[in-house]
């Protein structure tokens, strides 16, 4: 027996010339919680990857309960003890629970004698982790902290001693993401080794007994996690010395610029999305949105800006009703002065196949300063490009260059460019900083006040919590399609959850 | 999970790339050769002899290439827009229609070059007509494009036959074709051109279309890459979630990208009816449409990739007739082995050779490889 449960020695891999892991050294101890952090990109997931048998290493060793072995697919991983839950779960959605966690692991063609077998199997599992699940529910009617939770159970159905998990709270609310990190604990104390993949320094700091940094493929160091702090983490991560806490002044709410009211918004199949949700945002504040992802803010931006027809109520910009139970047309509200940064910046706020300058005109393409004649002015749509890169310390400064090449970071900031560059009156601005790098995440937030400061309304939806109170000068929670409560941002993280999963909402409007 | 690729020079993206890919089609539609008993290499020279031995050779492989041009630049429009249209069959068919009134109605009062432009007009409003249909049922019923624009080929195939059979055929006349144009209705040919180097024209069915098929494809890189119009069909064709957040109305711009799609496929019928025939026959199009496909696949939808494509395929058939000529056991079918073959190389496996390429030329250079490591994975 050895001391670690996996070692990886000089761990090489590159796809084409894009060196994605350099040299990757990593000692993980038996029966510990190891965290591994790193920005976008930094090759996280690609060394996950070629632990689970996705990818084969160009060159290294990996070591696994003191014998090396080769990993060339992700049977041999599960093989060796070694279970994945992936950030996108792979489950079947009109399966069972039981189904799911035999699925692949059937044993003979006729079904029968298996599902006993795994019925019996998944109640000692139950038991002995406490992981709750009826296995005959159907996934596809289970909250997604269950689904995850399934997740959990089919690897250690498959007998895992290594379990990897790569961004697991992205879609968990904070009680969700609690409940996990006791499970995970109560894994430890079972002897299991955990892989926690995340970019939430926060998470690191709570349940890790060591954390390894990633930067640019390559492995900078490991940390004792007692030993360490959020600001080391940070700083190893990016490299410089980054600024964690948004420093905003008192806001000067002044006249109302958007108000919504009794807004209702069903889908094509005639789903209830957003339920009558009514707030007014004011010159010079920010009202943020808090959820769990699916909640109906996606829907709820989306008929704002014109782009998906509400059912019913009224919002009115600047004073002046939007149709947007109707034609409300984006193209309109953007003249009229409303700005949106959409949640999905790769299918919507940007063509990622498009040259920079190409997106930076997207949606004001109309602009009488954009067009010589009939053309359009590429040498004008450059210029201003160019402009916007200077301003916007976007890189690399090459108006030219395909958007899919940019980082997401500076993808995001080609968009925010874009949308506060043209001084609106009312910005929208959906996950500022999802799949962005700390580096960017800063100036991103730095920008959103200064947007406020200027007196622009600002409406933020964000399932970072963090996010939210940081830079909010009001928040309101949505759960379900409704508004279920409204907090100042100085409410506890605590209060916005029970608020988040929908328990303190219920009972206010009952009251 | 998406493995990255390295981005390659233009010159290799563009040109080596697609050397390459038709290099291995010629050489398995060598090998077929081989197998069929005669010898690739005594077909090579027929193929190449045949498409550009003589001044008459070379002026049917432009006569051809003016054609595809025609319908490759259709295809590619729609396909910036992110429509397959697979209609540019049906929709040159009906063209032919625009060029017949035109002709039958002026050719005897009028010289050619005022009846050329009506024709154009005639040519394109007809396509587009034939288009527009189809563009219209997907914009506002979601009927899918592919599906519409094939069973328009046949509609236009039945339309044309009756057209011909009760409207355009002269009284007392046994076959299915139009009355022969006087000189209004026949374009000149272009053995001026040909003459300054040193060629003649001879036979070959060379004609001034060929300068309209080079100005649309200018025409049609305006569009796209210079024009709102063309900026907001790339968007649609990239992204329809994009468009739409833009503001971009779908329908308006699926219904006249299919237009002027319809309108440049309709403009090849000029080719042939007043460039070769001086009439309209039935099956004039013979599968230039459906050739286009090819041309535009091949020519990455770009203008300056679909004039040197539509040479390639004015040369396969060209050449081809050339080999089935003087290699008795090499039947024309051979030229569709050849032609799917490249379809095939450049189209379907088109990125077969390319992780191979990449590696082998981004390790020549220092430069652009650090560039590609900093980009990460």
């Amino acid at each position: 027996m050895s001391e670690l449960a996996i070692e990886l020695k000089g761990i090489d891999k590159s796809f084409g010339l894009v060196h994605a892991n350099r040299n990757i050294n990593l000692k993980v101890r038996k029966g510990t919680i190891h965290g591994i952090i790193g920005e976008n990109g930094a090759g996280k997931s690609t060394l996950m990857s070629i632990l689970y048998g996705f990818y084969q290493a160009d060159r290294g060793d990996i070591v696994i309960d003191g014998k090396t072995i080769k990993i060339r697919d992700p049977n041999a991983a599960i093989a060796a003890g070694i279970g994945m839950v992936h950030q996108h779960f792979m489950l079947v959605e009109n399966f069972t629970v039981l189904e799911n966690i035999m699925l692949g692991a059937e044993e003979s063609q006729i079904l029968n004698a298996g599902i006993t077998k795994a019925r019996a199997e998944l109640k000692r599992l139950e038991k002995e982790y406490a992981l709750e699940v009826d296995p005959d529910a159907v996934i596809e009617e289970l909250p997604v902290g269950i689904q995850q939770r399934v997740e959990i159970l089919k690897a250690l159905y498959r007998k895992a001693d290594i379990l990897i998990l790569d961004e697991p709270t992205g879609v968990l609310t904070p009680a969700e993401a609690d409940h996990l990190f006791r499970i995970l604990g109560q894994l430890k104390d079972e002897g299991k080794t955990v892989l926690l993949i995340t970019h939430k320094l926060r998470e690191i700091m709570a349940i890790t007994d060591e954390v390894s940094v990633m930067r640019r493929g390559e492995m900078v160091a490991t940390r004792t996690t007692k030993e360490t702090s959020v600001e080391e983490l940070a700083e190893l991560m990016v490299g410089r010395r980054v600024l964690l806490r948004v420093e905003k002044g008192e806001a000067k709410p002044a006249d109302v610029k958007l108000s919504v009211k009794n807004l209702t918004v069903r889908d094509s199949r005639g789903v209830t999305m957003v339920e009558d949700v009514s707030f007014d945002i004011r010159a010079g504040e920010i009202v943020g949105i808090a959820g769990v992802a699916g909640n109906g803010q996606s829907e709820l931006l989306e008929a704002i800006s014109g782009i998906r027809r509400a059912t019913s109520g009224t919002v009115l910009l600047n004073g002046r009703e939007i149709d947007v139970t109707g034609n409300a047309d984006p193209a309109d509200l953007r003249r009229r002065g409303l700005a949106h940064v959409p949640e999905d910046r790769h299918h919507v706020g940007l063509v990622l196949k498009f040259e920079e300058s190409e997106n930076a005109i997207l949606g004001y393409h109309d602009d009488a300063k954009y067009r010589r004649g009939m053309l359009l002015d590429v040498d004008a749509i450059r210029a201003d490009a160019e402009a916007k890169i200077a301003a916007y310390d976007i890189r690399p400064p090459n108006p030219r260059l395909k958007t899919a090449n940019f980082s997401g970071g500076n993808q995001q900031k080609i968009v925010l460019a874009r949308e506060m560059e043209r001084n609106p009156d009312v910005l929208i601005i959906g996950q500022p900083t999802r799949g962005v790098d700390v580096g960017a995440i800063e100036f991103i937030h730095k920008r959103i006040i200064e947007m406020r400061d200027q007196g622009k309304a600002v409406l933020l939806v964000s399932v970072e919590l963090d996010e939210i109170r940081a830079l909010s000068d009001r928040i309101l929670v949505m759960f379900a399609g409704r508004v279920v409560g409204e907090r100042a941002p100085d409410a506890t993280e605590g209060e916005l959850g029970l608020l988040m999963a929908g328990v303190e909402g219920r009972k206010e409007a009952a009251e | 999970m998406s493995v990255p690729y390295a981005k390659l020079p233009g010159w290799a993206e563009y040109g080596l790339i697609p050397l390459v890919n038709l290099a291995v089609a010629f050489l398995i539609s060598g090998l077929v050769v081989l197998i069929v008993g005669e010898s690739p290499l005594e077909a090579a020279y027929h193929m190449v002899n045949g498409a550009f031995g003589r001044g008459e050779y070379i002026g049917f492989t432009l006569y051809y290439t003016t054609t595809f041009i025609f319908t490759g630049l259709a295809v590619a429009v729609a396909f910036h827009c992110g429509l397959f249209n697979i209609g540019g069959e049906g929709q040159a068919y009906i063209g032919g229609i625009g060029v017949v009134l035109a002709c039958l109605a002026f050719d005897r009062t009028l010289p050619w070059y005022l009846v050329f432009p009506i024709a154009i007009v005639g040519a394109a409003f007809f396509g587009a007509l034939w288009a527009m249909i189809p563009g219209w049922l997907q914009a506002k019923r979601g009927s899918h494009i592919v599906i519409t624009t094939i069973m328009f080929n046949f509609i236009a195939a039945s339309l044309m036959n009756y057209l011909l059979n009760r409207v355009f055929k002269p009284m007392g006349s046994m076959s299915l074709e139009t009355r022969t144009f006087d000189a209004g209705g026949q374009l000149p040919k272009l053995d001026w051109l040909m003459s300054i180097f040193g060629l003649s024209v001879g036979s070959a069915p060379f004609n001034i279309s060929f300068l309209l098929a080079l100005l649309a494809a200018f025409g049609v890189w305006v569009l796209i890459w210079r024009t709102r119009l063309g900026y907001e069909m790339r968007t649609m064709g990239h992204s329809p979630a994009a468009a739409r957040y833009a503001g971009i109305k779908e329908a308006k711009i699926i219904v006249i990208a299919m237009m002027i799609s319809g309108g440049l496929a309709g403009m090849m019928a000029l080719n042939p009816i007043m460039g070769e025939q001086f009439r309209m026959q039935l099956d004039f199009v013979q599968g230039a449409g459906f050739v286009g496909i090819a041309v535009a696949l091949m020519g990455r939808s770009h203008p300056a990739g679909i004039i040197p494509a539509a040479l390639l395929f004015g040369m396969l058939y060209q050449g081809g007739a050339e080999i089935s000529f003087e290699m008795p056991s090499i039947s024309r079918d051979m030229i569709v082995i050849i032609q799917g073959l490249v379809i095939l190389f450049a189209g379907a496996l088109e990125h077969m050779f390319r992780p191979a390429i990449t590696r082998v030329i981004l390790g020549l250079s220092p430069k652009t490889r650090d560039a590609a490591v900093t980009k990460g994975a």
